[in-house]
């Protein structure tokens, strides 16, 4: 007699898997890297996939590839999953599809921090990651304590959010126009979210935090699921609700913070991903997997347009990332007064 | 008879509002105990002190003698399971995924899901009688489907005790009677079963265990044959009525005489 349901796969360690979400996650993976390869051959002259291989490998040595494509697309696919998972994140936590870090101001509130350290002090690598968590956090704080009313409300948190993000963009433009002008002109070209530039002394810090927070969350996603339930369930059936929550906004918080420190403040990525990773697999919730995966996708792809676009001028990604993803927050936006 | 969750002169509030003051309380093992009372009497807020979704602001809930505040999140959620007015489904999950989340506090950080998961899973669904709904999203079901959906999720969760808040609310009447029927087989399985209850005659005809209360307080509480009689429901409801036994069960049944102006 077979124990096992219908549509789940039996996986090593006795681990079982619904099969379509494993699917989807298979082929976004061979999409993830699809683009990968597609992003190293790209260039001013393409280099064949077999190129690409041989440089990766050893047996053909190219600074092109290795050197200057390969930190791109690097941070393209891991700060794409980093976003992801942010998103993921916040949009669990608040129970909102429009609740994702970029919406609520922590984006903008990383920037601020970002800009302090570089306006300020001197702006090394290590001062513009940590101002940027501090930022981030800080707007995180703010409207939590705004929105907190005797009790935690999702939907309340997103307005407060949209409102504080739009206080605080207004607050960087200031600080950009007060500063000097070639400062200024850096800044700008980096407000948009770009990865134009960056190089593995850019990447080698950020990598390794993102890294650490996906092991302490994918620790922690059972639990995650099981809030779905509402908070009394949740509760009840033994999830510690106030330890994970505060995980939750770290881990989301560090992870959005970490890219902005690096790339710039790059828009809807979070926002997107984990609505179109939930939708690919049909799971209950915002599964955090997919929405990682379909961010590096995003991210990538975005890239590589940005890149192509207007060749060879290089368009920082985040214009590109707003102008798809704004189309796609007009389209949730409507969508989500018709159900309120 | 004995107890192992009891309250000790807890007082219950929410900010200011004080719900309960010094309430005591014996849950009696093995027993189908119903709570009932008028409408914002307490019974709630009481249900949710029972489960630690609220901290008494004096005094303290007890089991096996060891206050529930100082025990694991999950091994509390072993021992005592709760189904909530308003439970939430998330979008998109099916019966079968619904049920396991009940198994929630039996799985350790990284474990498999074990043969016993699968087992409690499959006897829940069983006996609350979704076993043909398994691969049904919840979103789809009737009312009635989906409450027995909740139930067996509580069930899965395999705790000695259950506490429902209001289960029968949104229910038609044939749907009412099956769910009361099969929290007393739980009853005489062996688990203790703890209902807030709306309908008096209800409450007399399934539960072993009346607890009445009004304003906070419990009024009286023992077996509903003993204890229900014209001045107790006149005292609790604020309700005129006369009592005869249900033509059934044979239990206590209140017929009000309130008249139309």
């Amino acid at each position: 007699m077979s124990t096992y349901a219908p549509g789940t796969v039996r996986l090593p360690l006795g681990l079982r898997a619904e099969r379509r979400p494993l699917l989807v996650c298979a082929a976004l993976g061979v999409l993830v890297v699809a683009l990968g390869v597609t992003g190293l051959c790209y260039g001013a002259s393409w280099s064949t996939p077999a190129e690409v291989f041989a440089a990766l490998a050893g047996t053909d040595p190219s600074v092109v590839i290795t050197e200057w494509r390969l930190p791109r697309v690097a941070a393209g696919l891991v700060f794409g999953a980093a976003l992801g998972l942010s998103g993921a994140l916040f949009q669990n936590l608040t129970r909102n599809p429009l609740g994702s870090p970029d919406v609520i101001g922590l984006d903008s509130g990383a920037y601020t921090g970002a800009l302090f350290a570089l306006y300020a002090l001197s702006g090394t690598a290590a001062q513009l990651a940590a101002f940027s968590v501090l930022g981030g956090l800080l707007a995180t704080i703010v409207v939590y304590l705004l929105s907190f009313d005797r009790g935690f409300s999702g939907l309340r948190l997103v307005v407060i959010g949209i409102a504080v993000n739009a206080m605080v963009t207004a607050f960087n433009s200031w600080i950009v126009l007060r500063a000097d002008t070639d400062v200024a002109i850096a800044a700008v070209g980096w407000s948009a979210g770009s990865l134009n530039g960056v190089d593995w002394a850019d990447l080698r810090v950020p990598f390794w935090i993102i890294a650490l927070l996906f092991a302490v969350i994918s620790l922690r996603t059972r639990a995650l699921h099981q809030t779905l339930l509402g908070d009394a369930l949740a509760v009840t059936t033994g999830v510690g609700l106030g330890r994970l929550r505060l995980l939750m906004v770290l881990v989301g918080v560090g992870c959005t913070a970490t890219v902005t420190a690096v790339a710039g403040p790059i828009a809807f990525i979070a926002l997107a991903a984990p609505q179109i990773g939930r939708r690919l697999t049909g799971s209950p919730g915002t599964p955090l997997l997919p929405a990682a995966l379909t961010g590096a996708v995003l991210l990538q792809g975005a890239d590589l347009l940005a890149q192509a676009l207007l060749a060879p001028e290089a368009l920082p990604v985040g214009v590109v990332s707003t102008a798809v993803g704004g189309c796609y927050l007009i389209w949730l936006l409507t969508k989500e007064v018709r159900r309120a | 008879m004995s107890a192992r969750l009891t309250a000790r002169e807890i007082t219950l509030r929410y900010g200011d509002r004080v719900v309960s003051t010094r309430l005591s309380l014996d849950v009696p093992d093995g027993s189908f105990t119903a709570v009932v009372g008028p409408n914002a009497c307490g019974k709630s807020t009481l249900l949710r002190a029972l489960v630690r979704l609220l901290r008494p602001a004096e005094g303290q809930v007890e089991l096996d003698g060891r206050e529930v505040a100082s025990y694991p999140s999950k091994e509390l959620a072993r021992q005592v399971g709760f189904l909530p007015q308003d439970p939430l489904a998330p979008d998109d999950i099916k019966v079968r995924q619904l049920v396991s989340r009940g198994r929630f506090p039996h799985r350790t950080l990284l474990s498999p899901r074990s043969q016993q998961d699968e087992s409690a899973v499959r006897e829940a669904m069983a006996a609350a009688e979704v076993t043909e709904l398994a691969d049904r999203p919840v979103q789809e079901l009737s009312g009635g489907q989906r409450q027995r959906v909740w139930i067996a999720m509580a069930l899965a969760q395999e705790t000695p005790y259950l506490l429902l808040d209001e289960p029968t609310s949104f229910l038609d009447i044939t749907h009412q009677y099956q769910l009361l029927h099969l929290l007393a087989r739980l009853r005489d399985r062996g688990r203790t079963v703890v209902a807030v209850l709306h309908d008096i005659n209800q409450a007399c005809r399934f539960a072993d265990h009346l607890v009445a209360m009004r304003d906070g307080k419990v009024v009286a509480e023992g077996r509903p044959g003993d204890i229900v009689d014209a001045a107790l429901i006149k005292d609790v409801f604020d309700l005129p009525s006369v009592i005869v036994p249900d033509p059934v069960a044979g239990t206590p049944m209140v017929v009000p005489t309130l008249q139309g102006d």
